[in-house]
């Protein structure tokens, strides 16, 4: 058994929110515990899916990680050392290892940037000694891995469909070699026949490379066909993790066995006998 | 007899680079009571259509074709003439809540204003109706609540506000524009099974917009595919799981993942049915 690539260990993201249930003149604050202790750990070239209702602190939970917002407590070991405390130089370099892709393909693009100067950025700021015809070449041979048109390097965002926008985000966070990219709601914008090309090409992508996925996703069916490992997160706490087999198929929370029991299924009986279950458990209360 | 009679309905565009067909050509019918699900992607003309039917359409579109409510043409008829229809025999509920309902009002206010403007209730009784459809779509401690503003309720119950404000008048039929894209999957099916339940006490017909093909699974008689503006399949929705005719409809019933289903890679949605592929 190797080491995992990255130890997440009892992660607090908690917020100062105004009380408006507390009376008196001046105003209160009381804490928003986003996220509440979480801790999980990442095996190299593994997925963990991450699921759970909008609110319940999993796009938090990744951002803390990479301190796009600051966590109150807890650790994040990567390769032995803490990104929580380590310094700013520091972590630049580690950003390298780590990108991110985003929910919504077009707003995660510099509109005044072409594909091709979006996709070389991190390259700027991360192999700064390279030249710009290899970063240019560079740039072409990522947009014909993603499945793009490398003809197609000096287009903007807005001339390209939400899926090839989806693939210029994944040719980015892919540039700089990483080790382990977040994607949070990388398909939720996407339209059914889209998300199938685009969960395909992480899946290959993720099989070629040997990169390590953090995937984030409301949608469980999607979560449990690209996962290995699935973590359900409720109100800012882990309520279950195990392999996707596991959690799918014997739920242990009651949250899960409701989101499970909620997923609509394409198959009009099986579907209709899922209504008549529900409708019996609501008669029981 | 049918509630809804869709024959050649068409609509156009017009933009500075010429017209654009949203919808070419779509006929349906709808029986009192009835599900239809009008399902398809983003610019298939799924939400155009209904639009259209509601005469909705902005000014730059036109409709074609015709739609008869229990045999009446009203497609084109006037703004007075397709008001009197609106609220009190087709109401439509749409996918964001809190876009559909206004921010500055109260519920109360919102929801009354519905039954004085049509109905030509008084206030008092508006709001002793309001509460009562508040209390029908399962809103806890409708009575005090139905002061509250929109912001002040969360996403769900958002859409049982709109779902309320939509049934008020009793319509005979509802149109659902993708009514639960915006809720969590668990909300989603509480929504779903309370428009079913609904649909029975109620004895509405629904013409349900989505993307979702396992939200058409669980509730929908009939079922009508669409893509790029033209129907691709028109059938019982039954027969249409069990025996997809059309490409299109196989693609799209076979890329969606599914949890009680294992596949290595997603299937993905061939186009080769359109002449030199997709443009």
């Amino acid at each position: 058994m190797s080491e995992p690539i990255l130890s997440v260990r009892n992660m607090k993201v908690w917020f100062d929110v105004r009380d408006d249930a507390a009376g008196g003149i001046f105003p209160k604050t009381k804490k928003l515990k986003a996220v509440d202790g979480v801790s999980f750990d990442l095996m190299p070239g593994e997925t963990l899916g991450i699921v759970g209702e909008s609110g319940c602190g999993k796009s938090t939970l990744a951002r803390s990680i990479i301190r796009l917002v600051k966590a109150t407590s807890g650790e994040a070991i990567w390769m032995g050392r803490d990104l929580l405390t380590m310094s700013d130089s520091d972590m630049l370099t580690v950003r390298k290892d780590i990108q991110m892709i985003f929910q919504d393909p077009l707003a995660s693009l510099n509109p005044r940037m072409t594909c091709g100067e979006i996709i070389a950025e991190p390259l700027k700021t991360h192999s700064k000694g390279m030249g710009k015809a290899e970063r240019r070449e560079k740039v072409s041979a990522m947009l014909e891995k993603v499945g793009m048109d490398p003809s197609h390097i000096n287009r903007y965002p807005h001339e390209f469909s939400g899926g090839q926008c989806q693939r210029i985000g994944i040719a980015r966070a892919l540039i700089t070699n990483p080790k382990l990219i977040i994607c949070d709601e990388p398909v939720s914008a996407l339209d059914v026949s889209v998300q199938a090309q685009v969960v395909n090409l992480l899946m290959a992508l993720q099989k070629e490379l040997g990169i390590s996925l953090l995937f984030i996703a409301h949608d469980l069916s999607v979560v449990k066909h690209i996962s290995d490992r699935i973590m359900v997160l409720y109100f800012g706490n882990v309520v279950e993790i195990g392999t996707s087999k596991q959690v799918i198929e014997a739920p242990q929370h009651a949250y899960t066995q409701k989101l499970i029991a909620s997923i609509p299924i394409p198959d009009p009986r099986k579907e209709m006998a899922r209504r008549e279950v529900r409708r019996a458990k609501r008669a029981a209360k | 007899m049918n509630i809804l009679d869709v024959k050649n309905l068409s609509v156009t565009f017009n933009t500075p680079d010429g017209d654009v067909h949203a919808v070419n050509d779509v006929s349906f019918t709808l029986a009192e009571g009835k599900t239809l699900a009008i399902v398809g992607e983003s610019g298939s003309g799924k939400s155009q259509s209904a639009f259209a039917i509601m005469g909705l359409l902005p000014k730059n579109g036109h409709a074609g074709g015709s739609v008869k409510y229990m045999g009446d043409e009203i497609l084109n008829i006037s703004e007075a003439a397709i008001n009197k229809y609106r609220a009190n025999e087709i109401a439509m509920i749409f996918q964001d809540p809190m876009t559909s309902l206004n921010p500055y009002m109260r519920i109360s206010n919102q929801l009354t204003e519905v039954l004085v403007h049509h109905k030509g209730m008084s206030k008092r009784e508006a709001l002793v109706e309001s509460i009562k459809m508040l209390d029908a779509v399962q809103i806890p401690e409708a009575a005090s609540r139905v002061h509250m503003y929109p912001h002040e309720f969360s996403g769900g119950m958002r859409q049982r506000v709109m779902i309320a404000m939509s049934l008020l008048c009793g319509p005979k039929l509802l149109i659902a524009d993708e009514p639960t894209t915006a809720l969590d999957v668990t909300v989603q099916a509480e929504i779903m099974d309370l428009l079913i339940d609904l649909q029975e006490d109620f004895g509405m017909a629904i013409i349900l917009i989505t993307h979702d093909m396992g939200i058409v699974a669980g509730t929908c008689e009939d079922t009508l595919v669409m893509f790029g503006g033209n129907v691709m399949e028109y059938r019982p929705t039954l027969d249409l799981f069990d025996n997809p005719q059309h490409p299109y409809t196989k693609g799209l019933l076979e890329a969606v993942p599914r949890l009680d289903r294992d596949v290595e890679t997603l299937s993905t949605v061939s186009y080769d049915f359109l002449e030199g592929g997709k443009s």
